[in-house]
């Protein structure tokens, strides 16, 4: 399996659940939907999304997103997002980030919502017909509580620390990454490194598992998530994302950034061409 | 001589007072060197910045910060707009025509913290406004401060109020919406050397590992 792999199995079409940039987005995999020049498809920013959703978006892949935010964090506003959504080229599903989590976590559970706190004066919630206001059932008077449809993605897609031959893949500390993965349909991981074995006999790093019963399919990718970090092995490249916000403002800028770094397969799978 | 994110990390570390737990979401680099500023003072004050690359204090992501939160375990956070207006409705969606990053986990943070502080730099007719075009989240902050001025929220009155200026400069025309003001507006106090002190060393230290651009545009050479 290779990341292109993973990019031919996810349809046009499929709804693919995202990490933020600071939670192991599986951006080879990302770049590789732009080659093979993906359609429609629709995006869950789990909660947030950065660079990978930017791309996709700017690249036409994608028909409707949704999620609480599209940022680059320190690098500004993220600017194929905020063009398409100014110019209704794409559909936007405005959230909160707890709503979201919270429709996974109704998923994993395998019920079909769940209530949440807060959120009621927001205008999110006129917005969003398929969330519901009702008073809270196991009190008496009133007290009116957000209910969440519980939502099942046909595809979490995430990079991960290390898969093994059992087909389970690490991700340390970023186990809101399980959720994702629970409660989606398939779940798609790309990896830094394969290990012999299986990790879920090790008591150490069982954890930070998630276990093969979720998984899909793996591929290994060196480097994966660059331009964004993997915790303990390589940070973020602050200079690439500062130059692609400034660069991406115009579709001209952002189609030589594709150019560069995406549709050169050299410099989009090949490890060894990446910044060190 | 004191740059302007160093006063404004003054009014957040008073602004927080007491408290036992703060939180700092998304792109908020000044609320965190305030945050900062204030655990060199109280090492007793846990802090939880949701983008701390190394050591970040969750397990579980974004997602243990709003369980936290719904719990009542977090006492202080942060909320910015593109728009606020003076009901203190905040808008992160969009505003003239233009699309905003989006609500991020204000609809709820507002709603379960005791203590939310609206926090934004920009002090003009655009970002102050009468009415919001999108109520992102809606609730009762302690305050609102800006590069311009800070004002207090009086929750019965749902209006605000002008506690002081910056560098003396009158602010009505620069704020979109009504508030109340004493006749003669205080000036917000100038950071202290020992302040500054702090700033200076253990605090842009610690901010170059997580708002590194701030960092060094703010404290060149030091961080």
């Amino acid at each position: 399996m290779t990341p292109e792999d993973l990019a031919a199995h996810i349809p046009d079409g499929a709804l693919v659940a995202l990490p933020p940039d600071y939670s192991l987005p599986a951006m080879a995999v990302v770049r590789a939907l732009i080659v093979r020049k993906a359609r429609n498809l629709r995006l869950l920013g789990v909660p947030v999304l950065g660079l990978s959703a930017d791309l996709l978006i700017g690249a036409g892949c994608v028909a409707e997103i949704e999620t609480s935010a599209v940022s680059l964090d320190e690098a500004g506003l993220a600017p194929r997002f905020t063009e398409a959504a100014e110019k209704g080229e794409i559909t936007v599903r405005d959230a909160t980030c707890p709503a979201i989590q919270t429709g996974l976590q109704a998923a994993e559970k395998g019920v079909p919502f769940m209530p949440l706190r807060g959120v009621l004066g927001s205008d999110l919630v006129k917005n969003r017909p398929d969330w519901k206001v009702v008073d809270n059932p196991m009190k008496p008077g009133t007290d009116p509580i957000l209910l969440v449809p519980a939502v099942s993605p046909d595809i979490a897609l995430f990079h991960a620390r290390w898969a093994d031959e059992a087909g389970n893949v690490w991700v340390g500390r970023r186990r809101e990454l399980a959720t994702m993965a629970h409660a989606s349909k398939q779940c798609f991981v790309t990896c830094e490194e394969m290990r012999p074995g299986d990790m879920l006999e090790d008591e150490v790093l069982a954890p930070g598992v998630i276990s093969s019963t979720y998984i899909t399919r793996t591929a290994p990718a060196i480097r994966g998530a660059w331009p964004l970090g993997v915790a303990g092995l390589y940070d973020i490249d602050d200079a690439h994302l500062t130059r692609y916000a400034s660069g991406a403002r115009t579709r001209e800028g952002f189609q030589r950034y594709l150019d560069e770094f995406v549709c050169t397969p050299k410099k989009s799978s090949s490890p060894a061409s990446l910044p060190a | 001589m004191h740059a302007k994110e160093e006063l404004l990390a003054c009014v957040v570390a008073r602004l927080i007072g007491e408290a036992a737990h703060v939180a700092v979401g998304a792109a908020s680099p000044i609320p965190a060197a305030g945050a900062l500023l204030l655990k060199q003072r109280n090492p007793a004050l846990r802090l939880s910045f949701q983008h701390k690359r190394r050591g970040n204090p969750f397990t579980e992501g974004s997602r243990e910060l709003f369980d936290l939160a719904g719990q009542g375990r977090i006492d202080v956070f942060f909320l910015g707009g593109a728009q606020i207006d003076g009901e203190a409705n905040v808008n992160l969606v969009r505003a003239e025509g233009r699309r905003f990053p989006g609500s991020f986990g204000s609809a709820f943070m507002y709603a379960v913290v005791p203590k939310v502080i609206l926090f934004r730099e920009e002090h003009s007719p655009r970002v102050l406004v009468p009415k919001v075009e999108f109520i992102s989240a809606a609730g009762n902050p302690v305050a609102l401060l800006t590069g311009k001025a800070l004002f207090a929220w009086q929750k019965e009155k749902r209006r605000f109020r002008l506690e002081s200026v910056h560098d003396g400069e009158d602010v009505r025309e620069l704020t979109g919406f009504d508030y109340d003001a004493p006749q003669l507006v205080p000036r917000t106090p100038e950071p202290s050397d020992e302040d500054l002190r702090l700033l200076r060393g253990p605090v842009a230290k610690e901010m170059a590992a997580n708002y590194p651009g701030f960092a060094r545009r703010v404290w060149p050479g030091i961080s």
